[in-house]
């Protein structure tokens, strides 16, 4: 069975966006929803394509394998299918099943009476994605400017970019989503933790309390920000690692097109100084 | 909707000062005072204080500033201590690693010695606040997952200054004190060795660390979507579950088709955020000792498209 004992007086009717109660019912363990049979369609439809690009190049090797986006010349219009069109249109599919993928979060909120913030925070995860492949492209004019589908190709890609513009750590946006991410890191280890030892303490010790998070904390450093700001703290951090992220790669080309240890000029050249 | 919310908090309760679980003895070392702070209520907890220092708390402070200190009279002297160049260059100064030449050896202190002196104090006071975790822990009746998780960290710290550059057989191979510097390093270590990227352990590494931030993501927005049901008392909701922990898993069964428990979601982030820092010490280790060209190495493996 997939249903979990307590699950039966969960599933109840309503809480969609669109199609009433057309769709609104559960596959397994799955909620469908609208939305379940859009992401499955683009789901199904990118990854064919996928396999399908595969199969037109010259291994079957997974580190190897690739779809490349059109070459600079079409600039922003439609590629032949070997030539392109096929990255443009798995990029079209992933859109279709990332946003798909969000609104069936958004459906599954309601019917559970929670907030939106899982579906939010998809969101920037999404806007990461599109910065690269279609907000980005769109700025410098041509559909090449997007990140090539394969693993290790999608790695040279990145050390290509971070290279054209000398040394990519320079790029203010990229520090601040750098150092977004390590906190998030940390913040994630600390509160695990926290909670490992309060419920899985020592031999012969009994569960803790929330007195004791709040207190190994403040012994610690002085501070505990408690049970649900950590919570709100680790969503705020891990959404804005995406934003920023997103941020650092749109800058780069469209807004800045020298060498990012070069951008810093400006402080070295404040009036305060002299 | 707006209700659901819960960003901020908006009616904040009036606490008394809470010390802290009773410790006996030891209950001397909390200091600092008990301070409540209506702006961090709207965020998290309202009470600042008090801190357990004890001897080895103290220790860790001091010697974090001779080694903060160190640093800062280095960068000084670099700009021949004008503190308007100080501040111009700021971003741009360091405090270097030995040139090569000098190997393990000691060098002179305005020669990376300095470097040397900073990183032994830096150290200390890393140990002596790892020491302090376990202790506090102790002091609680609490286990020890926080000390080890930092030690994990300790891990990768002291693979980058201390265990790879004796393997290398030169100090020169520690990270430089210094904002650009230590990406400079950072982008020549890549260079150096064929390209990081092609690195197994970094690539193990950069997913778990974009994965921890993804679990953080989802567990944090679940909480939060789901704490007008209680579900930021996560220990109630382990040892008691509620309908918050119900709703929450099946919001990610229903989403993806599994979901975790609210206690085992804290072993996921847990192992997530350890595993960041371990995998990324091992391919550091291996860097240079092991493996001289990352490139070559995937190569050698019909890896490289």
């Amino acid at each position: 069975m997939s249903m979990l004992s307590f699950e039966k007086k969960y599933r109840v009717k309503g809480g969609t966006l669109i199609g009433g109660d057309l769709l609104d019912f559960w596959v397994g363990p799955f909620y469908v929803g609208f939305f379940g049979v859009t992401t499955a369609v683009c789901a199904i439809l990118g990854t064919a394509l996928i396999l399908w690009g595969a199969a037109q190049g010259d291994t079957w090797n997974v580190w190897r394998i690739s779809i490349e986006p059109p070459p600079l010349s079409y600039g922003l219009s439609l590629a032949p299918m070997n030539d392109g069109g096929l990255w443009q249109m798995i990029t079209i599919f992933a859109c279709g099943a990332f946003g798909s993928w969000m609104l069936r979060q958004v459906e599954i909120s309601r019917k559970l009476g929670m907030g939106l913030h899982v579906p939010f925070a998809f969101g920037f995860a999404i806007f990461a994605y599109v910065a690269l492949v279609v907000i980005r492209p769109l700025l410098l004019g041509a559909w090449g400017h997007g990140f090539p589908y394969g693993i290790m190709s999608h790695l040279n890609w990145v050390s290509m970019i971070g290279y054209q513009f000398a040394a990519f750590h320079y790029n203010p946006a990229h520090m601040i989503a750098v150092t977004l991410f390590f906190t998030t890191c940390l913040a994630l280890a600390l509160h695990g933790a926290l909670i490992l030892m309060a419920t899985d303490p020592k031999r012969g010790e009994t569960v803790k309390t929330g007195e004791h998070e709040n207190t190994f904390f403040r012994d610690n450093i002085g501070y505990s920000i408690g049970a649900l700001g950590i919570h709100r703290l680790g969503m705020f951090t891990a959404i804005n690692a995406a934003f920023w992220s997103g941020i650092c790669m749109i800058i780069s080309g469209p807004f800045w097109s020298e060498s990012w240890p070069s951008w810093w000029n400006w402080w070295l050249e404040l009036p305060i100084w002299s | 909707m707006r209700e659901n919310l819960n960003i901020f908090t908006k009616v904040q309760v009036a606490a008394p000062d809470y010390a802290g679980v009773p410790i006996g003895e030891a209950e001397e070392q909390r200091v600092g005072g008990i301070y409540h702070s209506t702006f961090m209520g709207r965020f998290g907890d309202a009470q600042i204080g008090p801190i357990y220092l004890g001897a080895t708390g103290i220790a860790s402070i001091i010697t974090f500033f001779i080694a903060f200190f160190i640093m800062g009279m280095n960068m000084a002297a670099s700009v021949d201590w004008s503190p308007i160049e100080f501040m111009r260059q700021f971003f741009w100064l360091t405090l270097d690693p030995p040139p090569a030449e000098y190997g393990l050896s000691f060098p002179p202190l305005w020669d990376g010695g300095w470097f040397l002196i900073a990183g032994f104090f830096l150290t200390t006071s890393i140990m002596l606040w790892w020491w302090r975790t376990f202790k506090i822990s102790q002091n609680l009746g609490m286990s020890n997952y926080l000390a080890w998780a930092f030690g994990s960290a300790i891990f990768l710290y002291l693979v980058l200054g201390f265990i790879r550059p004796i393997l290398m057989g030169s100090w020169s191979e520690a990270v430089p004190y210094g904002i650009f510097s230590h990406l400079d390093w950072t982008q020549n270590f890549s260079l150096r060795y064929g390209n990081l990227f092609y690195n197994p352990f970094h690539m193990l590494s950069i997913a778990f660390l974009y994965g921890s931030a993804v679990l953080f993501a989802m567990h944090g927005a679940t909480i939060v979507a789901t704490s007008r049901y209680g579900a930021d008392r996560e220990i109630d909701q382990i040892t008691d579950r509620g309908t918050a922990a119900e709703r929450g898993a099946l919001f990610w069964r229903w989403c993806m088709g599994f979901n975790a428990s609210v206690e085992s979601i804290h072993r996921w982030a847990w192992w997530f955020a350890v595993l960041t820092v371990l995998t990324g010490g091992v391919g550091i280790l291996l860097t240079g000792t092991a493996v001289d060209n990352w490139y070559l190495w995937a190569l050698e493996r019909g890896m490289v498209p």
